[in-house]
């Protein structure tokens, strides 16, 4: 088992690869795959069943990322498990690349949906959990949506679905961090109680600090083994977290950082003289 | 007297056939009693996800069950099912993933629902996406046939159904009938009359007044509008020299469009649509509402003759 300090210390590589990743296509979105990261190196490094050799091994657990921007995050946590190598990541948003600009099945290793639209990543996983059931297959699905997404109605229409049809080997991690692509949530569109509406709708519900590394691995054991119904384990976030002028700042959803800040923000993520 | 039936039942009766294959998934959206996919659903619950009134979500669920290997049909009036387009183009045929979506009622035949439920662009949109397989049978054994030969491909498709009968054409002829194969009915030299789905038939019944009228024309159910059969365009653009579209759809973007576009690439020979004027629908029966909106066989005859007018 990966400790806490191990996953940290992953996270942290990780942070640097986004960086360098949206600096280098001078695009992207870091914002929220800062926000994700640390609940991506949990969920690969100590829950998901995956096989870097073998990539469409069929039993695997799945792996939905639904807010498909985020990707450098995705990316970066495929480089550190081997799925694909460092030198992939420099191909990130470049003609040709396997690391295209939203998450995409059909090109890279790992990548199990291809998105980019949101609010479809929730109804792709109930497919993936309906077909893990009739195999009689113990895998699971674990879908990431980002808040905003949620103001999308068709999430909505899944919700009600895998409660309906019980699908307890379906799980979502939601990357809460009140930020979406013009503004902050709340000037958006308000949300209002978002973990009573996942219990309305008959979600299993646990709430955690996302950068809590500890809170993140024990919220990771709640979905794994909490197979009464889907599970939801929403992770209080904050956007463009590690990177202080990123943090919690709107104009990093979708921006990325120039030189200077570039310099700035490697010498944050301690990469001194990077 | 014409035996008649409805589209719509092939596609039930398919789905039973099917069902020998444990991948065989069926999807429904609260309108299996309509779609046909009653039958699948009380012969194999287990089977059978209902998706309740929420095409959205039932398009990506097949996404995720076609990713994981197995056959999806999921089936919807078809005008709900353009509710989900950009599901169908982003999680379906963008990844290429072989869901196969039935859009039952369409067209202005559909009849006394009334405009809402009158689809006629579906032919259209879903034409536009690459890898998409766009069908519209003409009868219920071709849509029997045409959605058993579904389950053995490895592209997603959408194939529009009819809920009213419509004349009962290939019993007997059930090897003639092969996805992207056009079928040559009657065989004439003046006009060729190039069909789908519930035009077919007053294609038929338009070659039929025209003979006596001492004009021969050929008739084709182009039951497949995606991939188009083009060599049986060239062949009748030789042997007719004039050609009509007969379709229950907006003339633009649907059958007569994928002619017109083939014909601009391809050996030129005056085409005629005959189609929906680009306006909505009514309440009315299907043979109201064919008169109304100018596409019955008389139509068709007529702009056979437009057609033939037009030769060089």
């Amino acid at each position: 088992m990966t400790s806490p300090d191990e996953l940290r210390e992953l996270a942290r590589r990780c942070r640097v690869h986004i960086v360098n990743m949206v600096h280098r296509a001078q695009a992207g979105h870091p914002g929220g795959s800062l926000s994700e990261i640390d609940l991506l190196v949990a969920l690969y490094k100590t829950t998901l069943r995956v096989r870097p050799s073998d990539p469409r091994w069929e039993d695997r657990d799945r792996f939905i990322l639904s807010k498909g921007h985020a990707s450098p995050g995705m990316y970066a946590i495929l480089a550190e498990m081997g799925f694909i190598s460092e030198e992939d990541l420099t191909s990130y948003r470049v003609l040709g690349g396997i690391c295209q600009g939203h998450v995409d099945m059909k090109w890279c290793p790992g990548v199990d949906f291809s998105a980019g639209s949101l609010g479809m990543g929730l109804s792709f996983g109930l497919g993936a959990a309906i077909a893990g059931r009739l195999e009689e297959s113990e895998r699971q699905v674990y879908v990431m949506l980002g808040d905003g997404e949620l103001q999308e109605g068709s999430v909505w229409e899944a919700a009600m679905a895998a409660a309906h049809h019980e699908l307890g080997n379906l799980n979502v991690i939601l990357d809460r961090n009140r930020i979406q692509n013009d503004d902050f949530c709340e000037a958006q569109m308000r949300m209002f109680d978002i973990p009573a509406k996942w219990k309305a709708f008959g979600w299993n519900v646990k709430e955690i600090d996302g950068h809590n590394m500890e809170e993140i691995v024990d919220g990771m054991q709640f979905l794994s083994t909490t197979n009464s119904g889907p599970s939801i384990l929403i992770a209080h976030t904050v956007k463009g977290h590690g990177v202080s002028f990123m943090a919690d700042n709107p104009a990093f959803h979708g921006a990325a950082p120039n030189d200077e800040q570039y310099a700035l923000a490697m010498q944050e993520l301690g990469e001194v003289g990077a | 007297m014409t035996k008649m039936a409805a589209t719509r039942d092939g596609y039930g009766e398919a789905l039973l056939e099917l069902a020998n294959n444990p991948k065989v998934v069926v999807l429904e959206a609260d309108l299996g009693k309509s779609t046909k996919s009653l039958h699948f659903r009380k012969a194999h619950p287990e089977r059978t996800v209902s998706c309740g009134i929420g095409e959205q979500n039932m398009l990506l669920i097949g996404a995720g069950l076609a990713a994981s290997g197995y056959i999806p049909f999921a089936s919807t009036f078809a005008i709900f099912t353009e509710r989900a387009f950009e599901q169908m183009r982003n999680g379906v045929a963008r990844p290429n993933l072989a869901v196969h979506v039935c859009g039952s009622h369409g067209g202005t035949h559909t009849g006394t629902d009334g405009s809402s439920a009158q689809s006629i662009e579906d032919l259209a949109i879903y034409r536009t996406l690459p890898n998409v397989i766009v069908m519209n049978p003409s009868d219920v054994v071709s849509t029997k046939q045409l959605t058993i030969q579904l389950a053995d491909k490895a592209s997603p498709s959408y194939m529009r159904t009819a809920r009213n009968k419509t004349p009962v054409l290939y019993e007997g002829r059930e090897n003639e009938i092969e996805i992207g194969k056009g079928i040559v009915l009657k065989e004439g030299s003046d006009v060729a009359i190039i069909a789908c789905g519930v035009m077919v038939s007053e294609a038929l019944k338009a070659a039929e007044s025209l003979q006596a009228e001492g004009i021969q024309a050929s008739v084709v159910d182009m039951h497949t509008l995606k991939p188009l059969d083009g060599p049986l365009i060239d062949n009748l653009v030789l042997t007719c020299g004039a050609l009509v579209t007969a379709e229950d759809h907006n003339v633009i973007g649907g059958l007569g469009g994928a002619v017109a576009e083939h014909l601009t690439a391809n050996t030129y020979a005056p085409l005629e649509r005959v189609g929906v004027k680009d306006r909505f629908g009514e309440s009315g029966q299907s043979d109201e509402m064919l008169e109304v909106m100018e596409i019955s066989a008389p139509f068709i005859a007529a702009a056979a003759k437009r057609a033939i007018a037009r030769k060089a």
